[in-house]
């Protein structure tokens, strides 16, 4: 192939020169070209090596569909590999490299050896997985190097990407004429409209090939439309691709504000994605056409026919000297023309189809080697490109010399958004392709997406599909009609001939998925070996499977797929279209949302103070905690197990703001409370509270905390901080829907009240300091008081098993509390403690714990909390708790305490011998806080019956095993004596 | 992403809602065990229209009975929850 810029023409800046490189080697181009264009312009055919076999790879096609030319472009985080430099438009300084080859593009290790062929072939990796299991790693040293395309970048995208929610009454996907007449017709009623083109011109197809629409030039009258749609306030989105269609009409655009590997202008995000709420929407996509299958059809110099115009007439480059077209329809014969006309040497035009009197054949035929029922056998070249091609006709082979193939293979209509939007498909036997028949959501397909070819007929079913979506919005019927238009060879050009490559064709080395290298003798192979649904011959070839998903191939595949079935086409079926169209960068799906903004960050109230004392943070939800606050030289175990003894012998205080809160309030609050709770508490007594636990429908233990009645009718429920928003959507349920009748309201509180819980035997003093109280509340009594200035609610609960207060107050008034709580404390001599001393004192104490104890597979039996149901059972979860499988205990996973002189590995199993059989498994390890050894809480089968017993505690993952004794949970003053005056 | 009309809020985007249950697994406090079991465990699946439970909880938090079509995703109910206890 000797492909050239030509003296003149095309949409191309020629005054203005544009330096990139390809490979290292410096190149020119002009804006307006693709990277394509502008390799061909500089005689550059050779562009990559291909998956698996490493063949060599030109330029395919003009557009997303293109298979072959697939770039690495870009630097550092920058770099996107497997581009297609079709769809990749010149900018300065754009840095490019081939991909899949090695040591160069030219001379690749790969493809000399021609290992790849004999060891890839269909269902490869299925074979190498079911057959020796050793033999896959012989393999994979070998793969992993050799087959691929491009490789991912490793260092951080450095850019930004951008969301954008839209709506409008009319969304328009694709400018080319159908397009750009439909969004004319519905914005001239007043509709809303959005109009979405992939490339960067408005146009389609009226950019490559010559038409004159109401009088004037096409490229005239797509100006016109512009201005007219610009006028009428339309949002017209160039580079803007379709990527998905999703329910209820909405549509994601991908929007590329910067090419591939471009440097965005400053403060400027590289792409936006769109998701847009459309009433109506228009798909108006177009058609991308096919390649045909003969034997080296991969080979450069081998180009789409209506890509040779577009390169042609857009770029104003030709792809070669002389050429030979082949192909099945009227439409590859304005190739020839446009070849002709740029003044390349046309060698043959082969027509697989027999004799016709089209207006354009007859034309051709007087002026070309036109050969009828002659197809293309194989494209013959080397390392310098083509050089010809042999083709079989009704008088014998021939071989014909050539630098250039352009081929047609008819056109699949896009319906890949159609068909996202649970649409079906049609199959037009004379076209040979899909189009779109039924619609299952506000969509209409017009133009060439829908299977027409005229251009007159494209406008006006463009502008008839618009008008249409907009008054089926009530909008009226657009004034005037449509657009005219002018062709030389006016009407129907793509009724196509059969996709079959002729007989005696090297099956092998025929084409069909150009990017994953699937051969015409994979399908076969997969058919042979019993393959016969669509679905499973693609995942068995790979057929359709790459970043094009098939654009180019799919339908090829399946043609073949059904000649060996013995049926037609449409009863094959079509494989599964799956969003996104062309492949969208993963920072544009994420957006703002990465880095810090991958989540939200919830800091309780008193988070500056903390910070202050720059503790070790433990995220909890999105919630972050103090998980223990070193003093100099300490490290995480050191400061919490002094935290913890601050507790246990003086006074220690916690932040535990993130607790789940609800006020739940009016008449019938103890009868919610009752539904709710499993535990009794209607009768408690106003002033005083109660431990409680709450369980799922399924009778399984959901969260626990406490219940304060603090008026007459109005309750503090307290709940875990994970289980927050889940308590908040359960007492939401119950109220709303199970008990709708009862007088209750129920608020949310969490982030309202902020508290310390102040613990250890100088507690009461403590609290008795701070707020000046005659009477301190006992254990599990309310009170309420002043601490520095801040009116307080005093609620004497204990979580460490110490004589304790939880002390709130309203969260933007906690900050002068907790100062006056910790000045007074430690003068007491004691320290503010993390979560983690808060996690030893409650695992000595034996209280279980949402996620670790209450795992969603226990029960109140399992837990030893059944004691405490109550027994009206009036509560949610209690009809299931009665059902058999809950009525026999053996066998339960139960709560114990496991006792060892060394540290107990939290997580192990419970095995009588390492290695053995797990027969339960710890779940909280804590050192002793006051005395040596360890304690343990774990789950452990029929664990209550097997007190004393010496068991295991494994880790095989860590390597690590403790001996332990199965004792009671309970390690730390059991009869609760401390926390009670 | 589906578009509910919330009764409260109006046209409001799925995110905005959480999913709970299909209408039927609702399970009344007074139910027997058999009736738990039944509700909880041996649910139909059915492919087409069926009632369904949301709440709109990043909106106004109110339960919603909705009719949904679980093949098209088609909505042409969707209803506050009356006395549906």
């Amino acid at each position: 192939m000797t492909s050239a810029r030509l003296p003149a023409g095309g949409l191309i800046n020629r005054t203005r020169t544009i330096s990139f490189t390809f490979d290292g080697q410096r190149y020119e181009g002009h804006p307006g070209d693709s990277l394509a264009s502008a390799l061909l312009a500089n005689g550059v055919g050779l562009v990559g090596r291909s998956f698996k076999y490493h063949r060599p790879r030109g330029v395919l096609a003009a557009g997303v569909e293109e298979p072959s030319a697939l770039v690495g472009v870009g630097v550092g985080g920058r770099f996107e590999p497997n581009t297609r430099a079709t769809d990749l438009f010149l900018y300065e300084g754009l840095i490019a490299q081939s991909q899949n080859r090695w040591p160069s593009l030219a001379f690749d290790v790969g493809a000399v050896l021609g290992l790849f062929s004999r060891f890839i072939p269909a269902g490869f990796y299925y074979k190498a997985f079911l057959g020796k299991p050793g033999l896959w790693k012989v393999y994979e040293h070998f793969i992993r190097h050799a087959a691929g395309l491009g490789k991912p970048p490793v260092a951080a995208d450095p850019d930004s990407f951008d969301h954008r929610a839209a709506f409008c009454d009319v969304l328009v996907v694709g400018a080319g004429s159908a397009g750009l007449a439909a969004a004319l017709a519905a914005s001239a009623t007043g509709a809303r409209v959005i109009l979405a083109e992939q490339d960067t011109r408005l146009g389609g197809g009226l950019l490559r090939d010559p038409a004159e629409i109401d009088g004037a030039p096409a490229a005239d009258w797509i100006e016109g439309a512009k201005a007219t749609l610009a006028a009428r306030g339309v949002r017209v989105l160039t580079r803007t691709t379709a990527v998905g269609y999703w329910d209820h009409d909405l549509v994601t655009l991908s929007e590329k504000l910067t090419e591939p590997g471009q440097v965005p202008a400053p403060g400027e995000p590289a792409q936006r994605l769109w998701r847009v709420r459309a009433q109506r929407v228009v798909l108006a996509t177009g058609a991308i056409e096919r390649p045909l299958p003969f034997a080296d059809n991969d080979r450069p110099g081998v180009m789409l026919a209506q890509a040779v115009r577009t390169y042609v007439a857009r770029y104003g480059v030709t792809p070669g000297h002389r050429a030979v077209i082949a192909a099945g329809n009227d439409d590859a014969y304005r190739t020839a023309f446009a070849l002709a006309e740029a003044g390349c040497e046309i060698a043959a035009v082969l027509d697989s189809r027999p004799p016709s009197d089209s207006p354009i054949v007859r034309a051709a035929a007087e002026r070309f080697d036109v050969r009828f029922q002659a197809q293309a056998a194989r494209a013959i070249g080397g390392a310098g490109g083509l050089t010809g091609v042999e083709a079989r006709t009704e008088a014998g082979a021939l071989t014909l010399t050539c630098d250039l193939l352009a081929v047609s293979g008819g056109f699949s209509p896009v319906a890949h958004l159609h068909m996202q939007a649970g649409g079906t498909l049609s199959w037009d036997e004379a076209t040979g392709a899909f189009t779109p028949d039924q619609a299952r959501q506000n969509q209409s397909t017009t133009g060439s997406a829908s299977g027409l070819d005229d251009l007159a007929e494209i406008l006006a079913e463009g502008w008839a599909a618009g008008g249409a979506a907009a008054h089926g919005l009530g909008k009226p019927l657009p004034k005037g009609g449509p657009p005219q238009a002018a062709e030389a060879f006016p009407g129907s050009s793509n009724s196509v001939a059969a996709l079959a490559p002729p007989p005696g064709t090297d099956l092998k080395h025929t084409f069909v998925d150009f990017q994953n290298d699937v051969t015409l003798a994979d399908v076969d192979l997969a058919w042979q070996e019993g393959y016969r649904s669509v679905e499973h011959l693609k995942r068995y070839t790979t057929l359709g499977m790459a970043t094009d998903q098939g654009k180019t191939s799919n339908i090829i595949g399946l043609a073949r797929l059904a000649s060996h079935e013995g049926r037609p086409v449409p009863e094959v079926g079509l494989t599964t279209f799956r969003p996104p169209y062309t492949p969208v960068t993963l920072g544009a799906l994420a957006g703002h949302a990465t880095g810090f903004h991958s989540a939200p960050l919830r800091r309780p109230a008193l988070y500056d103070l903390h910070a202050a004392r720059d503790p070790i943070w433990q995220p909890v939800g999105y919630w972050m905690r103090p998980r223990a606050y070193p003093l100099a030289g300490e490290n995480l175990h050191a400061a919490s197990i002094r935290e913890a003894r601050a507790v246990r012998e003086t006074v220690g205080w916690i932040d535990v703001s993130t607790l789940g809160k609800f006020e739940i309030a009016g008449p019938d609050a103890a009868a919610l409370l009752e539904r709710v709770c499993a535990t009794t508490v209607g009768k408690l007594a106003v002033g005083r509270g109660r431990y409680t636990f709450m369980l799922r429908e399924d009778g399984l233990v959901m969260d626990d905390g406490t219940v304060w009645r603090i008026g007459p009718d109005r309750y503090l429920l307290t709940s875990s901080t994970g289980g927050a928003d889940r308590m908040a959507h359960h007492l939401a349920y119950v109220r709303q829907v199970l008990a709708p009748q009862l007088k209750v309201a129920i608020a949310n509180v969490q982030e309202h009240w902020a508290g310390i819980a102040v613990a250890g035997p100088r507690a009461k003093a403590l609290v008795a300091e701070l707020t000046g109280l005659a009477e301190i509340p006992r254990h599990m009594s309310v009170a309420r008081g002043v601490i520095a200035g801040t009116p307080v609610l005093i609620l004497a609960a204990s979580y460490s098993g110490e004589r304790a207060f939880e002390i709130y107050a309203a969260s933007q008034e906690i900050a002068p509390v907790w100062t006056a709580i910790d000045a007074a404390g430690q003068a007491l001599g004691g320290h503010p403690y993390g979560i983690e001393a808060l996690e030893f004192l409650r695992i000595e104490k034996g209280h279980v714990v949402v996620g670790g104890e209450i795992d969603g597979r226990s029960t109140p039996q399992d837990l030893g909390l059944h004691r405490m149901l109550n027994p009206a059972r009036p509560f949610v979860g209690a009809p299931a708790l009665q059902r058999p499988a809950f009525q026999s205990q053996a066998g339960r996973l139960q709560l114990i305490g496991l006792e060892s002189e060394g540290s107990i590995p939290e997580g192990s199993m419970l095995v009588r011998h390492a290695p053995g059989e797990p027969e339960g498994h710890v779940t909280a390890a804590s050192p002793r806080v006051l005395a040596q050894g360890s304690v343990a809480l774990a789950l452990l089968r029929d664990g209550r019956d097997r007190m004393g017993e010496t068991l295991i505690a494994w880790s095989p993952t860590r390597g690590v095993s403790a001996k332990v004794r199965v004792v009671e949970p309970v390690f730390y003053d059991p009869e609760g004596a401390r926390y009670r005056d | 992403m589906l578009r509910i009309v919330c009764p409260h809020c109006g046209p409001r985007a799925q995110v905005e809602f959480v999913f709970d249950r299909a209408l039927d697994a609702i399970l009344p406090l007074d139910a027997s065990p058999a009736e738990a079991v039944s509700r909880l465990y041996e649910r139909d699946n059915p492919r087409g229209w069926s009632w369904e439970l949301w709440r709109h909880t990043a909106g106004c938090g109110a339960w919603l009975k909705l009719h949904r079509h679980s093949v098209t995703h088609e909505i042409d109910a969707v209803q506050t929850i009356g006395d549906l206890a």
